[in-house]
């Protein structure tokens, strides 16, 4: 490649590093400008926002962290915080084991393979909302699995987790998971299609077990595939909003509130602003939290490597 | 450079000359059978004018339809009128300048004189100038009272709220679900406000929402209320619909001996062919205090360029409170109208019954009269956490006091 460049490149002077692929840089003008303007820009706006009393329109009246205390001293935030704590560590553990144990199975060379991966992966063909409403109606007690099973004769079988504070998160748990697995085991099928056969035949000299050698040689190879799945399942926590709004509203009473749809409401129906703007920004600052270090681990790690 | 002026020009003759009839958007939240047809009598109304009523209809609720609306004002493609519940819920779009001032309309037509209650006008009113017209009064506080349930019990229908909770009792015994409650924030802060106004009465509903004293609110009278809240949390812990129409069907069905909801659950009756006093029954006040809240729907026209369209909008302004349009509006919504020197006499018992009490003066300014969005949001935040769960009324006592006294 060097070579290529050096006998292009004869010129005295280099041209500068700025103006070198002009095109590219042109058309990349647009993302750079979306990018550092709305991203950027929105989001320092709304930090610089949420330090004010805003209602119905933003307005620069400085109250410091009024905004914060009350927040923090808001049941329901409390409540939208754990739950999604609760709702993140589940999700993230089981789509992940779920993802990778479907994929496996696919990858052991079984007949109507195509057929399996498209059924798994059919739930993320829905919205979060179809999703959410189909798991509300088939999670009723009235008319649902509940109502079902008991139609089989088990009379006392009870299943109507959405009506109980202490389980409507595992209600909206299992509609997540079954919406989202689909799409992680496809990466991960991917990942596994990628490992050279020369691994497998190798293991297999060497008598190592099928489990063992997934669990010793292959998902240390993966390692840039889960990567990958984990910042797809840990951007879908975040914004969970959709599912529960579909689902149960928060119910019942503010048991399945996530801090998304905190923000949504203070900012709309409560017209306050300020309100929602620091609970969007205590969302941003819990995401920067768990990814710096992680980034530092990630990317700055290779540089002594 | 020349063409394009050219152009431009013959568009705007021609424009100018196609619309002799001047369309305006109206949008609003309007979307159920009733409330489809009520906003129907508007657009008749105004299309024999000679305009056009072009309907903006927002699927969902208020709480949906308000944020849309409000969102469009603000990015500056306004519609050229919309509803909103009168109250503080555009105090701050009219103070940034961007609704029209209606002030000679409401002169020419003599509003502050015919707008029964007042305080309608009053919640349209800034600085003295009014930004919007009151098409309609609906009131909170009705216990709806099912026939079916009281004969399943073999008891005689409650005349008040005391003598519903202590037949609850014997409605359990029956099989029926005592109290219908849809398990939504807003309908159990509307139940919890119905339940204040009949247990503690108005001063101190007054005192707490109106005057914004934290120490009524924690003071016995409202502990008494919250009492009677949690009580009525038990008899509602076997109703677990989620809208308030589906709790009303329990009531119509027999399932439910009653439910706490505004006047618009008349409609589910009507619907439902059930005659009042017959089939169910209503209370007003709760059959305790003869007093309704006044809130309802407004109509607020945000400013305009176009002098056309201003002068249309001020045209419909008036239409919307003229009699005729007042009486066959209210007619097929159900709610009572703002105009007190109209004859109703083709409303049934409940509305009857509520017109009694708006013409001997039993009224209070509503919630959202009172109380921002923000506080409301709150409070339903509040309730919804207290009525689904096993908090003591003690607590939720303490707490609504606090948010009292933020309140602004």
């Amino acid at each position: 490649m060097s070579v290529v460049e050096d006998g292009t490149l004869k010129s005295p002077k280099r041209p500068m590093r700025l103006f070198r692929n002009p095109m590219a840089k042109l058309a990349s003008i647009p993302m750079i400008l979306t990018a550092v303007v709305v991203f950027m820009g929105g989001t320092l706006w709304t930090v610089v926002y949420s330090f004010t009393g805003s209602r119905l329109l933003p307005k620069l009246n400085w109250v410091g962290l009024d905004q914060y205390e009350r927040l923090w001293d808001t049941p329901r935030w409390l409540i939208s915080i754990s739950n999604l704590a609760l709702y993140g560590a589940c999700s993230l553990v089981l789509t992940l084991t779920i993802g990778f144990f479907l994929a496996a199975l696919l990858d052991r060379k079984i007949r109507f393979e195509s057929a399996f991966r498209t059924i798994f992966l059919y739930p993320f063909a829905l919205s979060f909302v179809v999703t959410g409403i189909a798991w509300q109606w088939i999670l009723n007690p009235d008319f649902g699995m509940e109502s079902l099973v008991q139609g089989w004769g088990w009379e006392s079988f009870r299943f109507d987790p959405l009506n109980d504070p202490d389980t409507v998160m595992f209600g909206l748990l299992i509609a997540g998971i079954w919406q989202g697995s689909g799409l992680i085991m496809c990466i991960m099928l991917a990942g596994l299609r990628g490992i050279d056969e020369d691994i497998w035949k190798a293991a297999r000299v060497d008598g190592i077990g099928t489990v063992k050698t997934y669990i010793r040689i292959i998902i240390p190879m993966m390692r840039p595939v889960f990567v990958t799945a984990l910042v797809l399942i840990a951007s879908g926590i975040i914004k969970l909003y959709d599912l529960v709004v579909a689902q149960t509203n928060g119910g019942p009473g503010i048991s399945s509130e996530v801090p998304a749809k905190y923000v949504i409401e203070y900012m709309f129906r409560a017209q306050n602003l300020g309100q929602g703007f620091a609970a969007s920004t205590m969302m941003l600052v819990s995401v920067i939290i768990i990814l710096i270090p992680w980034a530092y681990l990630e990317f700055g790690g290779k540089k002594n490597a | 450079m020349k063409l394009t002026t050219k152009l431009l020009a013959a568009t705007a003759i021609m424009s100018a000359s196609a619309v002799s009839a001047v369309e305006l958007e109206v949008t609003h939240w309007w979307t159920s059978g009733g409330e489809a047809a009520a906003v129907g009598k508007f657009a008749d109304a105004w299309n024999a004018t000679g305009n056009t009523w072009v309907d903006g209809a927002i699927a969902g609720s208020g709480g949906t339809a308000r944020p849309i609306i409000i969102s469009r004002i603000l990015g500056g493609d306004p519609m050229a009128a919309t509803q909103l519940n009168h109250g503080r819920q555009a105090e701050e779009l009219i103070e940034a300048g961007m609704m029209l001032d209606l002030t000679d309309v409401a002169e020419a037509g003599g509003w502050t004189d015919i707008v029964n209650p007042s305080s309608l006008l009053d919640s349209c009113t800034l600085d003295g100038k009014i930004y919007c017209v009151p098409v309609n009064i609906h009131s909170a506080q009705w216990l709806w009272l099912s026939h079916d349930a009281y004969e399943k019990a073999g008891l005689d229908v409650p005349a008040d709220w005391n003598e519903f909770v202590a037949s609850a009792a014997a409605l359990d015994a029956a099989g029926v679900v005592p109290l219908a409650m849809g398990q939504q924030g807003w309908q159990q802060n509307l139940a919890f406000g119905a339940i204040t106004i009949a247990v503690a009465g108005l001063d101190a509903w007054r005192d707490v929402t109106v005057n914004k004293n934290a120490d009524t609110a924690r003071g016995p009278e409202y502990t008494a209320v919250f009492e009677a809240v949690a009580n009525a949390r038990e008899l509602a812990r076997d109703s677990n619909v989620q809208d308030w129409n589906q709790a009303t069907n329990m009531v119509i069905t027999g399932m439910a001996g009653a439910q706490l909801m505004g006047d618009w659950a008349q409609g589910e009756f009507s619907v439902a062919g059930q005659i009042e006093g017959q089939d169910y029954s209503c209370l007003p006040g709760l059959g305790l205090n003869a007093i309704l809240d006044t809130g309802g729907d407004a109509f607020y026209f945000p400013v305009n360029d176009d002098p056309e369209i201003t002068a249309a909008q001020k045209e419909l302004a008036a239409l919307l409170i003229s009699p005729e349009v007042q009486v066959s509006f209210n007619l097929a919504k159900g709610s009572l109208p703002v105009r007190g020197d109209i004859d109703m006499a083709a409303a049934n018992g409940c509305m009857q019954k509520g017109l009694g009490i708006l013409a001997d003066g039993g009224i209070l300014p509503s919630g959202d009269q009172s109380l921002s969005a923000d506080t409301q949001t709150q409070i339903e935040d509040l309730m919804a956490e207290f009525w689904s769960g096993d908090m003591p009324a003690a607590d939720a006592q303490a707490r609504y006091a606090d948010l009292i006294a933020s309140a602004d």
